[in-house]
């Protein structure tokens, strides 16, 4: 692996988070909103795994924070929530890689709750707690959806030699 | 995170990252923008001019209701200065328009498309055609957050109309639903009663519909009675809303002298004084900046009470949504 090639596609993996944001905010109806996954933590946790030497924790708080004052959350609080799952993938990316996809989703299912939880847990110190079971649907629903992702992903990683 | 919630130092990091994640909002904005623009663009004549007569009624019609109202706000100006208390002076509104963007589920927030730039401050109140919709609790130099009344973090100072009894309005986090959780069994109050903002804590003008009273429980076993109320406002129907500057907090009449030079206690400068202290230190510093401004541009802040008011906000200090 030559120096020259380990900087190469980066654009996507730039283009990949920026439409994670977006989706993060486009509106959907009202019932659909308390389900929309995580979409900026899905695609880091994918380019965590699959190129953990581009992505770490530092691209991961930074997106946290973006996406904090995206949605209108206290400073540092996505940012906290993704250091924590990115550092796990980036310890797990070696055996998280081996899995089948449906093992693989249900790993993610465990890292995406994690930071949820920790989410709620922020959310319950500073007075605004969620009492709604429906507050875990978005990692459920992350975890369905990560087959889908993830083979989309890779097949733009390989289409872009992105390494 | 501490720093954040506790102080204000993050403010600026938090407005210049918003400053640079404006092209998001903006794009996801777009669509719907765009549509509306289309409609505007593609709209037949007839139809245009079905609307345009029928805006022509409606002026009318709220014109007529507006002569009315001039005769009644100078007579009340008349009766204040015979009382020698505050008056109400014109408003200076701004339209915003909402983003079509989805914040955090869980909260009830919106995000206008005007900021500090349109010098919007935290604080401020928003209404839109019905009554108050919320406040803005962030500010950014393009965009502006705002809370809902009915966001269960929110709360806001009322009264009810038929006889002035005064309580706070709480959010429960339901869009159609509020609750006023500090109103004895035994007070005045029923369904249908139309509750107004009082103007206490100094952030809301007074006098502007917040809710209607939908249900009034009294259950002997419980120190409060449980009201509920529907707000008037269309919470998830506006797209158009407006951005109020309160008027300045008017100055006692008779500054505060030492008190070897005061004449005697019945001076009636000094019960002035008292009313005006608190709502004086209500805003923060950056309302304090709009509001010194507001002075200058509302000629019914010096109005004599031959003259009447301007109800109608001046023409110069609307601006327009372009």
């Amino acid at each position: 692996m030559s120096a020259l090639a380990q900087r190469h596609g980066g654009g996507i993996i730039f283009l990949s988070l920026i439409v994670a944001l977006l989706l993060t905010i486009v509106p959907l109806p009202e019932d659909l909103r308390l389900l929309r996954p995580d979409w900026v933590l899905l695609v880091l946790i994918y380019w965590a795994m699959a190129l953990p030497h581009r992505v770490g924790v530092g691209i991961g708080w930074i997106m946290g924070l973006i996406n904090d004052v995206l949605t209108g959350m206290l400073l540092g609080q996505h940012a906290l929530a993704y250091c924590l799952v990115i550092f796990l993938t980036l310890k797990l990316h070696q055996r998280l890689r081996l899995y089948p996809l449906w093992q693989q989703a249900q790993s993610v299912l465990v890292l995406l709750a994690l930071g949820q939880l920790l989410l709620l847990w922020i959310n319950g110190m500073i007075g605004r707690p969620i009492h709604s079971w429906l507050y875990w649907a978005p990692s459920v629903l992350g975890a369905l959806l990560w087959p889908v992702l993830f083979v989309l992903l890779r097949g733009l990683r390989r289409a872009f030699r992105v390494v | 995170m501490t720093v954040d919630h506790r102080q204000h130092h993050l403010d600026a990091l938090r407005s210049s990252i918003s400053v640079g994640l404006y092209p998001i909002q903006f794009l996801i904005d777009l669509p719907s923008t765009a549509g509306d623009w289309l409609q505007e663009s593609f709209s037949s004549r007839r139809t245009l001019q079905e609307e345009n007569a029928r805006m022509h009624a409606q002026h009318l019609l709220l014109q007529a209701r507006l002569q009315k109202f001039e005769a009644l706000e100078a007579e009340n100006l008349r009766l204040r200065e015979l009382l020698d208390s505050s008056f109400k002076a014109s408003d200076r509104v701004l339209i915003a328009e909402l983003m079509s963007v989805d914040l955090d589920p869980y909260r009830h927030e919106v995000l206008l498309n005007k900021g500090k730039a349109h010098k919007v401050y935290v604080g401020q109140p928003l209404l839109d055609a019905f009554g108050v919709m919320g406040q803005i609790v962030e500010a950014t130099p393009y965009t502006a957050t705002a809370m809902l009344i009915t966001d269960p973090a929110h709360a806001i100072p009322v009264q009810v109309n038929r006889n002035g009894l005064r309580s706070i309005v709480v959010g429960t986090g339901k869009l159609q639903e509020l609750s006023l959780p500090y109103i004895p069994n035994s007070a005045d109050i029923q369904a249908g009663d139309l509750l107004v903002t009082s103007g206490l804590g100094g952030r809301f003008p007074p006098g502007y519909p917040v809710a209607e009273v939908v249900a009034v429980t009294v259950d002997p076993g419980h120190a409060f009675a449980q009201i509920t109320a529907r707000p008037l406002s269309h919470l998830d129907r506006s797209r158009e809303v407006l951005l109020v500057w309160p008027p300045a907090p008017r100055r006692p009449a008779i500054e505060p002298v030492d008190a070897g030079e005061l004449d005697g206690p019945g001076e009636p400068g000094a019960t002035d004084t008292g009313d005006a202290a608190p709502t004086d230190a209500a805003p923060t510093d950056a309302s304090t900046d709009a509001t010194a401004e507001t002075v200058t541009d509302t000629p019914a802040a010096s109005a004599t009470p031959a003259t009447p008011a301007p109800v109608e906000t001046p023409p110069s200090a609307v601006e327009q949504e372009e």
